[in-house]
């Protein structure tokens, strides 16, 4: 179902020529109200009039997430503070947060990217949506209220945490939509179990999931565990929130709303633009964000563009889901390695629980990884023999898709903590 | 025929203290107890008065369980009995996965449990019938 059909299912060469008019407002825009961009384009002797086409894109600068800490807490705004009307803050790993800022007009495009997001989720006016993302300064939480408020659907403000009143009020409130972290819906399924709710007591249709990078098999889990359809949304705070991107019914990429960002892919060591179909890291600029306009940010996710049709009718470019970051990715003994490989390693052969962990630790001179893996109760047998059978499937398997070998180390059930959040997937122990 | 309850347990401090006392503190009673071990981890596996008690307990408090069917036997305490009941099942050709003593329930007899084959047990249970020195024991 579309939102806004006209936009979602506008002809490319419509789209692209949207799109440049956009870029030039915005590139003229940030050249003379910020400083920072001012000059780094001087820096590059390029200048706002030197953009006449879409390609134009790759003379300009890049800003990354040390830009805006650099420049913290509103150096990188582009608006007065006076028309600021919302703060947000992404956690850092390192003291300070990164901030953004919103305009009355930002909130606005940002409901409308969300409703958009979710109506393509299969939600609209009658449906029930429990958001169960963090509210507070993390833009999950508002972000997909403001988007469901402004579709019309019946908005419950859960919050995270709390998971038996979250079950009882799904059960109660006849919930039909589920917006939260992929991890929390595993995490509030097994909860139902063990709390003894059947699925015949919910009214859950569908589950609108992101803020962490999740596998197919992932997928498959949550599906058959609530028995839901459960799609892809995508975002990240600097760029808007969630609804930057979104899964339609077809389940076989995101939808990027190019009317409010263009996306490109970069070789992330040579910082060089890839075409269509190759892997690389996700760089998006925003061309109607007003208070926080940024040129050629540097996601850090990896993933990869399509624009080959969609069968939904939507025109806008796909990106594939969001396979790893390049900071997430660990090096062992050369290797380059992601936790989303051991993910799909772990749901493939099916035996396991969706709750695992990495550990690395250097031994002398040499990386070695440890996978702790939770046993599911239809795994554990009785025979010790079957047991180690299962743990040789699972280290061959990791040795032949990660490309390195592993100790596989079966836990007891709720060893590996549980998140609410984004899971910790990786300890690494190493002092490099 | 016995349920036997199976636990897995980390080779960690403390973990086998912990899953006896949750047992004792619910009253339940151990009749025969044996630990299969490997480097970094061990199998549980109890003879209990009340199977369906302890299962549910330990599966509240998060353990890893399984139920196995297992074959109870008494034999006569000398020497030779258990090369007679183990000979026995393999002119049969039943296979024994593993054993393990526990009380028995007579004086004079010696008690162990045996796992074979889920879909030997019937078998198995039909031959001892037809066995004078061997019987199973009464639960």
């Amino acid at each position: 179902m579309y939102w806004n059909e006209a936009k979602e299912c506008m002809e490319r060469n419509e789209l692209q020529a949207l799109q440049l008019e956009r870029l030039k407002q915005m590139v003229t825009k940030i050249y003379h109200n910020v400083p920072f961009y001012r000059d780094a384009f001087q820096k590059l002797g390029v200048e706002p009039e030197d953009i006449k086409s879409l390609d134009d894109l790759s003379k300009l600068p890049f800003t990354t997430k040390q830009d805006l800490r650099d420049n913290y807490p509103y150096g990188l705004f582009a608006t007065p503070m006076s028309q600021i009307v919302r703060l947000h803050a992404s956690s850092g790993t390192t003291g300070k947060p990164t901030v953004v800022g919103y305009t009355r007009n930002d909130i606005t495009t940002w409901s409308e990217i969300v409703a958009r997001s979710m109506a393509c989720g299969g939600a609209d006016h009658n449906s029930v949506i429990q958001i169960s993302y963090g509210y507070g300064l993390f833009t999950g939480g508002l972000g997909a209220h403001y988007g469901a408020e402004r579709l019309g659907s019946s908005v419950i403000p859960m919050s995270g945490g709390n998971t038996e009143k979250q079950i009882m009020l799904m059960k109660d409130f006849g919930a039909t939509t589920l917006a939260c972290t992929p991890s929390y819906a595993i995490y509030l399924a097994e909860a139902m179990e063990e709390m003894g709710v059947g699925l015949e007591e919910i009214s859950l249709k569908t589950g609108i999931f992101g803020a962490e990078p999740w596998s197919e098999s992932m997928r498959a889990q949550i599906e058959k565990k609530l028995n839901i359809k459960a799609y892809d949304i995508y975002g990240l705070s600097e760029v808007m929130g969630p609804g930057v991107s979104m899964e339609c019914e077809c389940q076989n990429g995101m939808h990027i709303w190019e009317d409010h960002f263009i996306p490109e892919i970069i070789d992330p060591i040579t910082l060089e633009p890839l075409p269509y179909g190759e892997k690389g890291e996700l760089v998006f600029t925003t061309i109607t964000k007003e208070g926080l306009p940024l040129l050629r940010y540097r996601t850090k996710d990896i993933s990869m563009l399509t624009a080959e049709r969609c069968k939904c009718g939507r025109t806008h470019v796909r990106m594939q889901r969001v396979s790893g970051r390049t900071d997430d990715m660990l090096i062992i003994r050369g290797v380059n390695v992601f936790p989303s490989q051991v993910e799909s390693v772990l749901l493939e052969i099916g035996e396991v629980e969706p709750h695992y962990q990495l550990i690395v630790t250097r031994n002398g001179n040499l990386d070695e990884l440890e996978i702790l893996v939770e046993l599911s109760e239809k795994s554990f047998s009785d025979k010790i023999s079957i047991l180690e059978s299962l743990e040789k499937r699972i280290m061959n398997r990791i040795s032949s898709v990660l490309g390195i070998s592993a100790k596989i180390r079966f836990v007891e059930p709720k060893t590996i903590p549980r998140s609410q959040g984004k899971a910790v997937r990786v300890i690494d122990k190493r002092n490099i | 025929m016995f349920k036997q309850v199976s636990i897995f347990l980390e080779n960690k401090k403390g973990r086998l203290k912990e899953v006896l006392k949750l047992l004792a503190d619910n009253n339940i009673d151990i009749r025969a107890l044996t630990i299969a071990e490997t480097a970094d981890y061990g199998v549980l596996r109890l003879i209990v008065d009340n199977v369906d008690k302890a299962e549910q307990i330990l599966k509240e408090n998060s353990f890893r369980i399984n139920i196995t069917n297992v074959l109870g036997i008494e034999i006569q305490d000398k020497s030779g009995s258990m090369y007679e009941f183990v000979n026995l099942l393999y002119q049969h050709n039943i296979n024994v996965e593993y054993a393990h003593t526990c009380t028995p329930s007579n004086v004079g007899k010696s008690a162990f449990i045996v796992r074979v084959d889920e879909d030997k047990i019937e078998e198995a249970l039909e031959i001892i019938k037809k066995c004078n020195d061997i019987s199973t024991i009464s639960e």
